[in-house]
């Protein structure tokens, strides 16, 4: 029991880190309906700053808040000088450069940061462990994960539902056109909302590099997860984003836990605790086809 | 006909196809046994290419998924090796029916959404394909699979001379193929469907099957395109059909030129090309800049999809 509820917890922590990476990426698909290869790459950037920052400062939570802005810096760079001219193109341009832009940046960060991965020690506040429950112990940091991640959520959430920016972000993700004619400065909220993106990306990046290794290429995988996750949930949609990276990160982590076991009732244990992290990923492409045949926009997306 | 070989395109093309023809020779010529496999490799990717070419070219569906077939093809070779039975004869045919098998259950799941999610529902089904190979412990899992080629009786494939003519005949019959049936009442419709699929299904053509059709065709090349690539390493890995792999022969396609007959040709070569020549011209500028040859080859793509959307056909088009 106690067992189950770790894992659980694990999920929930792999899930709200794919949201943070998802929300950005919904956002700019739905605003701006690009198709954003290249967000893998903010994230991989984004952890190798935060590793740059945390070894300067000797701190985790200085190179932490040092590294955010400069991933904000990066993404509206990258806005600037490329993404912003792939807005009005179909979505075979926007492919091929932004996957030319995922090959940028890894040989980028390889000369600058050099071809060896990365470590991040997780910070000593955080390196014991905390009782969730009475007897169930559970690690400080992975905990925390879970805290910062439900915390950032709330504020997206309310960031989009309450404020003006939100409101902005909701009307041009319906008609762009309409609230450029109303007045509205939409190149500098497409920048603005790029950053954002971008800034939610290098924050998944760097709490994931404690757990996880910071590494070139470190993105690639995880952006195709965050496709799914966005196209699950309808592209466009925030709540669709989070439902899904939930559903995502429980079949992640109860695949790789409780598989295993399942699978020795009739396989050889060395192959089945070999094929049990293959299956789990399987399950989840599964589930988006089955998504998509069930619903052809997703589970929020908007019907047409 | 002569009328048409005065163009630039024709000529170039003309020139292309003698130069891989008899590449073989020159590589033993010049005792270049590398570019030999540099060359194989271009002609099995222009394959794969020529079928994608099909589907996203003439019909503009933008599939990230088809690397899968090269595994398909690929895997169905290997694990029919490794159960000992190398008969070309029942390999192939197998592998293509597999392929066939599944860029039918596919095209037919996913010929159901448009646009993004289109994209990305062909580029899950590939990513499923990725990871039950990678779980197939049995058969090398992550590691991969060594195999042993196919056997064919009248031509021997471990000979790289008869494997690469082999290779480039089939390019042709592809080429050939994929051409006639661009140009014919189906490919008209297909690209009808690729202009304005409300009025094609108006007008009462059967959109949704010809699609279907299509992605059949794309398939089964594809595969044969995998089977090829399993010959050409006689090896086969999940890393054959990852993600990326599918980016390449996109890059490839829209290098080349959308939905141009011999695009997918230039393209590959131009693909291979860049990624034999880069290296070597980085580092005659800088000892050691060849390493981060892709630091040049990424922008170039950016500047493609923005600038040059035609890809390599429309620099050689003729000038009126």
């Amino acid at each position: 029991m106690d067992y189950l509820l770790i894992q659980v917890l694990n999920g929930v922590q792999l899930g709200l880190l794919m949201f943070l990476l998802a929300a950005g990426l919904t956002l700019t698909f739905g605003i701006m309906d690009l198709v954003n290869l290249a967000h893998g790459s903010l994230y991989m950037v984004g952890a190798y700053l935060a590793w740059t920052f945390i070894t300067w400062t000797d701190s985790f939570v200085l190179g932490a808040l040092l590294a955010l802005p400069a991933t904000f810096v990066v993404g509206v760079l990258l806005e600037m000088t490329v993404v912003r001219r792939l807005y009005a193109r179909d979505h075979l341009d926007q492919v091929l450069a932004t996957f030319g832009l995922i090959l940028f940046f890894n040989d980028l960060v390889r000369l600058v940061w050099g071809p060896a991965g990365k470590s991040i020690a997780v910070p000593s506040f955080l390196s014991h462990t905390v009782q969730i429950l009475p007897g169930v112990p559970y690690p400080a940091y992975r905990f925390a994960l879970i805290v910062v991640g439900s915390l950032v959520a709330l504020l997206l959430a309310w960031l989009v539902a309450r404020t003006r920016m939100g409101m902005l972000i909701r009307a041009g993700a319906s008609n762009r056109r309409m609230i450029a004619a109303l007045g509205v400065n939409i190149e500098l909220l497409f920048s603005l909302v790029f950053g954002l993106g971008a800034v939610f990306a290098g924050l998944a990046g760097l709490m994931a590099a404690p757990i996880a290794s910071v590494k070139i290429g470190m993105g690639d995988d995880i952006l195709i997860l965050a496709f799914v996750i966005i196209v699950i949930g309808g592209i466009g949609s925030i709540k669709g984003a989070f439902v899904a990276a939930m559903i995502v990160g429980q079949i992640d982590i109860v695949g790789r836990a409780f598989l295993p076991e399942l699978l020795k009732a009739f396989l050889p244990p060395a192959s089945a605790s070999a094929a049990a992290p293959a299956i789990s990923q399987v399950l989840i492409y599964v589930l988006m086809a089955a998504v998509l045949v069930w619903r052809p926009t997703g589970l929020f997306g908007q019907r047409t | 006909m002569i009328e048409r070989l005065k163009q630039p395109r024709a000529i170039v093309t003309a020139l292309l196809l003698v130069l891989l023809a008899v590449l073989p020779l020159l590589t033993q010529a010049f005792d270049q046994r590398y570019l030999l496999s540099v060359g194989t490799r271009i002609v099995i990717w222009s394959i794969a290419a020529v079928s994608l070419n099909m589907i996203l070219g003439y019909g503009g569906l933008v599939s990230f998924g088809h690397a899968a077939f090269f595994g398909i093809g690929g895997y169905a070779v290997g694990i029919l090796s490794a159960e000992g039975i190398q008969s070309g004869w029942i390999q192939w045919p197998v592998a293509l029916a597999v392929s066939i098998a599944w860029a039918t259950l596919v095209g037919a799941l996913s010929l159901r959404t448009r646009g993004v999610y289109f994209i990305m529902i062909t580029l899950a089904f590939a990513q499923l394909v990725y990871y039950l190979a990678s779980g197939l412990e049995g058969y090398g899992g992550d590691d991969g699979l060594n195999i042993s080629r196919s056997r064919f009786g009248i031509i021997d494939l471990r000979d790289k001379a008869q494997f690469y003519w082999l290779c480039f005949a089939l390019l042709c019959g592809t080429l050939w193929f994929c051409g006639r049936l661009a140009h014919s009442r189906f490919g008209y419709v297909l690209r009808g469907a690729k202009s304005n699929e409300l009025r094609m299904t108006a007008l009462g053509f059967p959109v949704f099957q010809v699609r279907l059709v299509a992605c059949i065709i794309a398939g089964a090349f594809g595969g044969l395109a995998g089977i090829l690539l399993a010959n050409e390493g006689a090896y086969v890995s999940p890393a054959m059909m990852s993600w990326v792999k599918s980016g390449d022969l996109i890059v490839i396609v829209v290098l080349g030129g959308i939905g141009v007959r011999f695009g997918p040709l230039y393209g590959a070569v131009v693909f291979f090309a860049l990624e034999e020549l880069l290296k070597p011209f980085l580092d005659l500028l800088h000892k050691g800049w060849g390493e981060y040859w892709q630091l040049a080859f990424g922008p170039l793509l950016v500047i493609v999809a923005l600038y040059a959307r035609g890809g390599m056909a429309s620099l050689l088009r003729a000038r009126e």
